[in-house]
């Protein structure tokens, strides 16, 4: 179970946002919704635990993440703005070098089913991934999500260039990590196409 | 929950670096060649006297090496941070010093290690022999990378800021020149039969004050960088 | 936490610092004024012509105590940047970023007037002896902790960078100056002891003690402006601290 304790952050002169408080139970989503600029992307980046509030807590299990460390890091799959991939190295190589350094499996086979998965064919599987398209690249970071065993799940814009396929393919990913009792905290624009049950909303304001 | 074990994550760290670097060869051959063009620089500049040479071969020799190292500090961390990878890097649940120490080694492997293999055929340009070449060799083994891990912590501080490249000169050479006294020193007191084994052992001992608190230090600056 | 009489701990607010700080400074500068020119007048006329050096010697009743103030700054430049970084505090980084200037200014002195003693003792303008070499890497340190400060826009990012900096190059202090010892002896080793003198006259040991302590007069004096300085420069983004919303800011400016 996850939550914040009255978090407030600030960037250099700007307050972003104050006293937000917001539990995350199991099996459920929490869409960060606002406009741009109102702090979406700092608000993850301090639930990983690299950006570091003003002032609030943010707690795993009851425990702050600032004690646990790499306790909680091993927690937590984040895709962030930038994709995290090498323009050198293929997808295959690229999710490989991703899955072990997550501790997760890594054979050729498993990465490969997981790029289809996200709807790459077996064609870009062996190429540069410099010469894939935006929409192409943002396929293999969000590709890691299939890979993951880890409960919770923080992503930052994962919609944004994706096509109505591959949306679809994250959106069913997303609700069977929901289902097997994982948790996502999503910065998003778009409506995510899941009952509304599993999803709560949190809008950021100063 | 999956974690990988320290050794899977430096493990990974440093085949996806040397992975890149096979990727980009040139970037091996360009520190080789810009020490052979700015070693030949100064035989061009203060004649080609052998007596002269051998005096100023040990200074050359281990200035040119550390302009090496400090020119290329600049690619240690910088495309990392342009891509995501370094955020993803500080999020891996094994401590970060020692995915930084990973890190430098495979840079080291890359930049300093061509230097180092290269050096006694730069010795015998500048008219070193025999127990000299033994002891630039080993000084520059000993040297870079140090010299690569203190440089670390430059290229940490200066991560993602403009003129960076000037700004790590001016932070990491402060920090150079013990290792540059005791490397060079090793080899002049070996040319002048005093015996290298003092200056050799300071050297080793800067070797292991850098690997136990460099690697702490730069961590520490990359955290500050991505916040 | 009450010290006699006084609650000191109300004053590690920058609001409460700033007037505290306006007060003190002009003790602090009448005393540095005092006892630099105390220190002077005996260094340059009281002190015993040295029968090695002459009359040209007395440049070092300011470069010796020039060259242990910038080391002396340095140190507690580094103390203020850790406990900066280890309490989170923003008045230690002021604190660090107000003293550098001064302890530049200090390692530069010391460098000019190592080459003024040089000139006519060792007829060269600069000669490459332990101290002098010592200092100059200092000075670079200290420039390069101003440097890099200059170069982040972000406050609290150049705050603890070039707070990591200082506390990397305080351990790179002692290994400078051994290093370049170990390089080279030409400079005269510490001749300067508060116990035995065998070198130095009592008059001449008095007079580097007094400008010591002159220079640290001043150092508090200038430091402190400093820090007035820096404080009002950030207190006026309301950032650290207050919640003030984009709209406050706007109707401030």
């Amino acid at each position: 179970m996850f939550q914040t304790v009255a978090l407030s952050g600030s960037r250099g002169e700007r307050q972003l946002f104050s006293d937000v408080s917001v539990t995350v139970k199991p099996g459920t989503l929490l869409a960060v919704v606002g406009a741009n600029g109102s702090g979406k992307t700092s608000f993850l980046r301090m639930l990983c635990g690299l950006f570091s509030p003003d002032r609030g807590a943010i707690l795993w299990q009851g425990e702050d993440i600032r004690q646990l460390k790499e306790l909680y890091t091993a927690q937590l799959t984040y895709i962030g703005h930038l994709n995290g991939i090498k323009d050198e190295l293929t997808p295959v190589e690229n999710l490989k070098v991703s899955a072990c350094l997550a501790g997760d499996e890594s054979s050729g086979a498993i990465v490969q089913e997981a790029l289809e998965a996200v709807g790459l064919g077996r064609s870009v599987h062996r190429l540069s991934t410099r010469v894939l398209s935006q929409g192409q690249k943002r396929r293999v970071a969000l590709a890691r999500l299939w890979l993951s065993t880890r409960p919770l799940w923080l992503l930052d814009e994962p919609f944004a260039a994706l096509d109505v396929a591959a949306t679809s393919y994250l959106t069913q990913r997303l609700q069977s990590h929901l289902s097997n009792g994982g948790m996502v905290v999503v910065a998003t624009h778009q409506e995510i196409a899941l009952p509304t049950d599993s999803v709560q909303h949190l809008r950021l304001t100063e | 929950m999956s974690q990988p074990s320290m050794s899977e994550a430096l493990r990974g760290v440093v085949r996806r670096d040397l992975l890149l670097a096979m990727r980009h060869r040139s970037d091996v051959a360009m520190s080789v060649f810009f020490v052979v063009i700015v070693a030949s620089l100064f035989p061009l500049g203060v004649g080609p006297e052998p007596a002269v040479l051998r005096m100023i071969a040990s200074g050359v020799l281990w200035v040119t090496a550390l302009l090496a190292c400090l020119l290329s500090l600049g690619r240690l961390f910088t495309a990392d941070y342009l891509d995501g990878v370094l955020e993803q890097t500080l999020l891996i649940p094994q401590p970060l010093a020692v995915l930084v120490v990973g890190k430098v080694f495979a840079h080291w492997v890359i930049s300093g290690l061509p230097v180092v293999l290269l050096s006694p055929l730069l010795g015998l340009q500048f008219g070193l022999g025999g127990d000299s070449l033994g002891v630039l060799t080993l000084s520059l083994l000993l040297g870079t990378p140090t010299l690569s891990m203190i440089g670390a912590i430059g290229a940490a501080l200066t991560l993602g800021l403009r003129g960076s490249g000037l700004l790590i000169a001016l932070l990491v050479l402060p920090l150079f020149v013990p290792v540059l006294i005791f490397g060079a020193g090793a080899v002049t007191s070996s040319l002048a039969g005093i015996g290298s084994e003092a200056n050799l052992s300071l050297l080793g001992a800067c070797f292991l004050l850098s690997l136990a608190f460099a690697p702490w230090a730069t961590a520490a600056a990359l955290r500050i960088a991505l916040e | 936490m009450s010290f006699i009489g006084i609650n000191w701990f109300k004053y590690s607010s920058p609001q409460a610092f700033h007037p505290l700080a306006g007060r003190m400074i002009p003790w602090f500068s009448a005393a540095a004024l005092v006892l630099i020119s105390v220190g002077l007048y005996i260094g340059f006329f009281v002190a015993p012509t040295d029968f090695q050096q002459g009359d040209a010697y007395r440049i070092i009743f300011v470069h010796v105590p020039a060259a242990w103030m910038s080391m002396f700054l340095y140190v507690i430049m580094a103390a203020w940047a850790g406990l900066g970084l280890g309490l989170n505090a923003r008045p230690s980084f002021m604190m660090a970023q107000a003293i550098a200037p001064t302890g530049a200014m200090f390692t530069f002195l010391a460098l000019l007037t190592g080459a003024m003693w040089g000139k006519p003792t060792w007829g060269a303008w600069w000669v490459w002896d332990a101290r002098l070499t010592s200092e100059l890497i200092l000075l670079f340190q200290y420039i390069g902790i101003i440097l890099l400060r200059a170069s982040i826009d972000d406050l609290r990012r150049a705050d603890r960078a070039s707070a990591v900096l200082a506390l990397v190059g305080v351990v790179n202090v002692p290994i400078i100056y051994f290093s370049v010892r170990w390089w080279n002896t030409l400079h005269q080793g510490a001749s300067v002891s508060m116990t035995a003198s065998p070198k130095m006259a009592a008059t001449m040991v008095t007079a580097m003690l007094v400008m010591t302590l002159g220079f640290w007069m001043y150092s508090f004096a200038v430091t402190l402006a400093r820090v007035r300085c820096v404080i009002a420069e950030r207190e006026r983004q309301p950032s650290w601290g207050k919640n003030a919303s984009i709209q406050e800011v706007a109707e401030a400016r």
